[in-house]
């Protein structure tokens, strides 16, 4: 028996094809099969057909995957190209499976009562559920409800969040070594392990790779946290293994003994965790204490707190001049026009020139697409509202508190992502009160009710937490996430957050997906 | 047998290691995790159809009809064993139909659709349906344009882009060109899944004149210009540019493609006389790539190594490329520097400074301040003599002060402390100097000056 899956077929159209060996074997006739997944594509049978292959195949079907668990609050569809298709190519295919999800979803988990969102793409995928729910009518499911809200967000309604440099642990492990599928793959240097009695040990080659979740103790306290306040965590974990390899002095009878033998083999993970996370903070740490870091980042907080975003940035200029590396430049001045309300066209002439000069006439391709979805666009008549949703919804907290965090402004140490504002307003004291801010977002917001069976409806003690399915259509990052854990965190919030999205994405791989023939060597 | 199986938020993932010969042993389980065969499996089975609810282990998933696949309990082995009809999808229910098994799984509550045995009899709603089950179904009995267009209409409405395009294709080989552009133009969603579709497929020509139709003529010159990624031949290449000029361009981005075009064209010309590598400079420092394909800023740099104080004449001279592709002066002088820096040409260097005043006078003026000038030198090694040279024109006193320190220049740090009357700082200062080297000298002779008043 074969089993043979393509993976990453999507909506796509695979002009490569794993070529099993077709070659009859008469000794032992085998056949073939086909598993979709995540799910079929008649145009990919098409293909095979034109190919003449259709029919060598024994069985052809799917195994859908439409969101995957990253994590026990966590799911992913992994939709690449989701963003992209989406907002600049109009073809919103992707939504059609996020709302299939979404029904598997209630299917298990209990219809979800109330469905909030915001957004084209989000009014939408609500209107597919909606009219899924009713073509399965007479089908109820007698489970308990377990969300009682779902909060669908268009990615375009919060487009500078992707934009910012994340500074909490977990973000800045994707943004410099991105992870990829729940691993990351680190330069083996600093993990080389020193075996005792070795001298000169040869130095690894492949690249260390490391699974991240929350099923390691040590990961889950950490990951979430402001990088400045990761040091202080791992040297008070390093003191408390320590005093837990230390015990062993003190362990006397056989009874004792035996007791700290049967813990060794999790002190020696934990310990081994340590070891891990510490060499991982030393390399992000390299990064962070640049020099380079620190002139990027000011001009980024420069940029949402409004200062200097209408003319040409000298700091741009002479990154572009010393050729960083094109993303880089392109996260920046998207964040500049995002923040701007688009660049006046003389500073964005300027920029155009500077990029096609220095990186390739080639980015026309791209520049175009940035301005498509909205990222690097000419200044409008209209006026730029963006200082006026800062205030509103306070997205700027200037004492924003790195080791002991109150406001989700911790993960951009002073920017609160405002789609995780949004989320919050949502819970408490409500959208109604920021319907001003609301309109000058882009796409509709709305709200719809999903009839529940009676006698199912929950009946919350009190005390307990509501459930919110929060869905980002287009791409959540990491920062996002650690926003919404702290908020489920917090005392006395009474909600508890689950993150659900098309995309788990950074500034880099999201700018990537709009890039034209990324291929190419990128400069 | 290695076929792991493990569970997560009640969704089973199956990972087939490797070849599995052997399929006795495999153990046959339902998705719900039971044992295919087994009592409570079957009294499962029974109970998801007539839906008694009572049971605490598992929710029953029974609404959408693609989760009903997963409901019913066959291991993968079975699967792969179904017969193959030729001709014909082989769908997942027909399989059902073959497998001795099922003489003890219940009836799956099949949709209407099933109960018709002819599939050609469908309409578009139940087409579609049956599409997207992944069923058996054909579209060649929509004959008429109106069925055609009813068919890609439901499609639409149920939102499935797999059906969507599916029937695209169908309305591709079965209509005329004229005919499909005029009715996906007032098809919104359609149309946008047609471009998409053609896009992917590499249609070219055809995506073009559908966007010449619809009016979009930009998007349909930089499709076209796109192409030219796919051309690896440089001359090629160039021609294809060419023929890209009188694509209908927004301004800017036409101004930008001829500038690609004249680009490469001298690009092609210079790599060809200077592959010879005749010239004095190319043997002492040997090209590490070819000119061709590079940003315009980088044949820039090239060419002020290589070709530097060429008459205006030459394609391969700087003076012309910066008039050619209307360079700005900070660009030039920062790539020019940066080259001549690096062939360590101090008097080159010089001269890009130099400006006559109104009065005839030679003074040093530079569009990007003296302190990165300093750093670019710096970076190429130049020596302390030239770097100080620079310090002293920098602008900012706090920018030269804390070059000079940077550098080591050492005249202009203790000029600079003599100015501001520190005495401390030339104290201090003195200690990193050598004893009796004339530095320290100076200093000494400065502080030994009564006529200094000096503030600390």
């Amino acid at each position: 028996m074969h089993a043979i899956s393509y993976s990453h077929v999507m909506q796509g159209f695979p002009n490569f094809f794993c070529q099993p060996n077709l070659r009859e074997d008469k000794l032992q006739p085998r056949d073939f099969h086909i598993l979709f997944v995540p799910r079929r594509s008649l145009l990919c049978e098409q293909r095979l057909k034109e190919k003449g292959v259709l029919n060598s195949f024994t069985n052809i079907d799917e195994y859908i995957l439409d969101l995957i668990p990253y994590d026990g609050d966590l799911l992913s569809m992994e939709s690449e190209s989701s963003f992209r298709e989406c907002y600049l190519e109009n073809d919103q295919t992707s939504l059609y499976h996020a709302a299939k999800g979404l029904m598997t979803l209630q299917a298990l988990y209990g219809t979800i009562p109330q469905i909030f969102g915001k957004g084209e793409c989000a009014r939408h995928v609500a209107n597919m559920m909606l009219r899924m729910k009713r073509e399965f009518a007479g089908s109820q499911t007698q489970i308990l409800p377990v969300f009682d809200t779902l909060l669908l967000l268009d990615r375009n309604v919060d487009l500078l969040t992707p934009l910012a440099t994340q500074l909490t642990y977990e973000g800045l492990i994707d943004e410099i070594f991105g992870i990829t599928n729940g691993y990351v793959k680190l330069p083996p240097e600093k993990f080389a392990q020193k075996k005792q009695g070795e001298g000169g040990k040869e130095l690894p080659t492949e690249p260390k790779k490391l699974q991240l979740n929350s099923a390691e103790e040590l990961y889950a306290e950490i990951r979430d946290k402001n990088f400045n306040a990761v040091g202080a965590a791992l040297s008070k974990k390093a003191k408390i293994i320590s005093a837990a390899f230390e015990e062993r002095h003190n362990a006397k009878t056989v009874g004792e003994i035996k007791q700290f033998v049967s813990q060794l083999p999790h002190m020696q993970a934990a310990r081994s965790s340590l070891a891990n996370h510490t060499s991982i903070a030393e390399l992000i740490k390299d990064i962070t204490t640049s020099e380079d870091f620190f002139d990027s980042l000011t001009v980024e907080q420069e940029f949402m707190t409004g200062v200097d975003t209408d003319k040409v940035s000298t700091y741009i200029e002479d990154c572009i001049a010393q050729k960083d590396p094109l993303i880089k430049i392109l996260r920046l001045v998207c964040m500049q026009s995002v923040c701007n309300n688009g660049l006046k066209q003389k500073v964005l002439d300027y920029y155009k020139k500077e990029i096609l000069q220095t990186y390739g006439y080639k980015h026309i391709l791209t520049l175009k697409n940035l301005e498509r979805v909205g990222l690097l666009k000419p200044q409008s008549t209209m006026r730029n509202n963006y200082p006026t949703i800062r205030k509103t919804l306070k997205l700027w907290m200037e004492d924003a508190n790195e080791q002991n965090p109150n406001d989700i402004s911790y993960v951009y140490s002073g920017y609160a992502p405002l789609s995780v504002r949004l989320t919050q307003v949502l819970a408490r004291p409500g959208w109604r009160s920021i319907e001003e801010v609301l309109k000058m977002l882009p796409g509709p917001h709305f709200e719809e009710r999903q009839q529940v069976p009676t006698g199912l409806h929950k009946k919350r003690q009190p005390g307990e937490n509501r459930t919110i399915l929060v869905f980002f259509l287009g791409g959540v990052t990491y920062a996002e996430i650690a926003a919404l854990r702290f908020l489920s965190n917090m005392e006395d919030s009474g909600t508890e957050y689950i993150i659900a999205a098309t995309k788990l994405i950074n500034g880099t791989s999201w700018i990537k997906s709009l890039m034209d023939s990324p291929e190419e060597n990128l400069p | 047998p290695t076929i792991k199986l493990y569970k997560d938020f009640n969704i089973c993932y199956i990972l087939v290691d490797d070849d599995d010969e052997d399929e006795e042993d495999v153990e046959r389980v339902s998705w719900s995790g039971e044992p295919v065969g087994s009592i409570s499996w079957s009294v499962k089975e029974t109970a998801s159809s007539i839906r008694s609810g009572s049971e605490q282990s598992f929710p029953k998933i029974d609404t959408t009809p693609s989760l009903s696949k997963q409901g019913s309990g066959y291991s993968l082995s079975s699967l792969f064993k179904a017969k193959s009809k030729p001709g014909a999808f082989q769908s997942f229910s027909e399989s059902f139909s073959d497998t001795s098994s099922r003489t003890y799984a219940p009836e799956l509550r099949k949709p209407k659709s099933d109960g018709k045995d002819v599939v050609s009899d469908l309409s578009p709603e139940e087409t579609v349906r049956r599409m997207q089950k992944g069923r058996a179904f054909s579209l060649e009995k929509f004959r008429s344009l109106q069925d055609k267009l009813l068919l890609l209409d439901e499609a639409v409405a149920v939102y499935d882009g797999n059906v969507i395009t599916a029937v695209l294709i169908f309305l591709k080989k079965s209509l005329s060109k004229e005919i499909l552009f005029r009715e996906l133009m007032a098809r919104d969603v359609a149309l946008r899944h047609y471009v998409h579709y053609l896009k992917e497929m590499g249609e070219q020509k055809l995506l073009v004149e559908l966007l010449k139709a619809l009016g979009r003529t930009e998007d349909m010159a930089l499709m076209h210009y796109k192409e030219h990624l796919n051309i690896k031949d440089e001359s090629r290449r160039r021609d294809f540019l060419k023929s890209c000029l009188s694509l209908p361009f927004s301004q800017d981005d036409a101004t930008h493609v001829q500038d690609h075009y004249t680009l490469l064209e001298r690009q092609i010309i210079i790599e060809a006389s200077d592959k010879k590598a005749v010239a004095e400079i190319f043997k002492k420092f040997p090209r590490k790539a070819s000119i061709l394909n590079m940003p315009i800023i980088t044949t820039l740099y090239y060419s002020c190594f290589y070709h530097y104080g060429e008459s205006e004449g030459t394609f391969s001279s700087p003076s012309n490329i910066r008039k050619t592709f209307r360079i700005s002066e900070k660009q030039y002088i920062l790539t020019a520097l940066g080259a001549r820096a690096k062939l360590k040409s101090w008097f080159d260097v010089d001269s890009l400074f130099n400006t006559k005043n109104w009065l005839g006078y030679t003074k040093k003026r530079s569009p990007i301040g003296f302190h990165r000038v300093v750093d670019i030198l710096h970076k190429n090694s130049a020596p302390v003599q030239v770097l100080q040279e620079y310090v002293n024109l920098i602008d900012n006193p706090d920018l030269k002060l804390g070059g000079a320190l940077k550098y080591k220049c050492h005249d202009i740090v203790i000029n600079t402390y003599r100015d501001l009357k520190d005495r401390q700082q030339l104290i201090v200062y003195r200690e990193k100097l050598e004893r009796d080297s004339p530095e320290y000298r100076k200093i000494q002779e400065l502080l030994n000056n009564v006529q200094i008043r000096w503030k600390n």
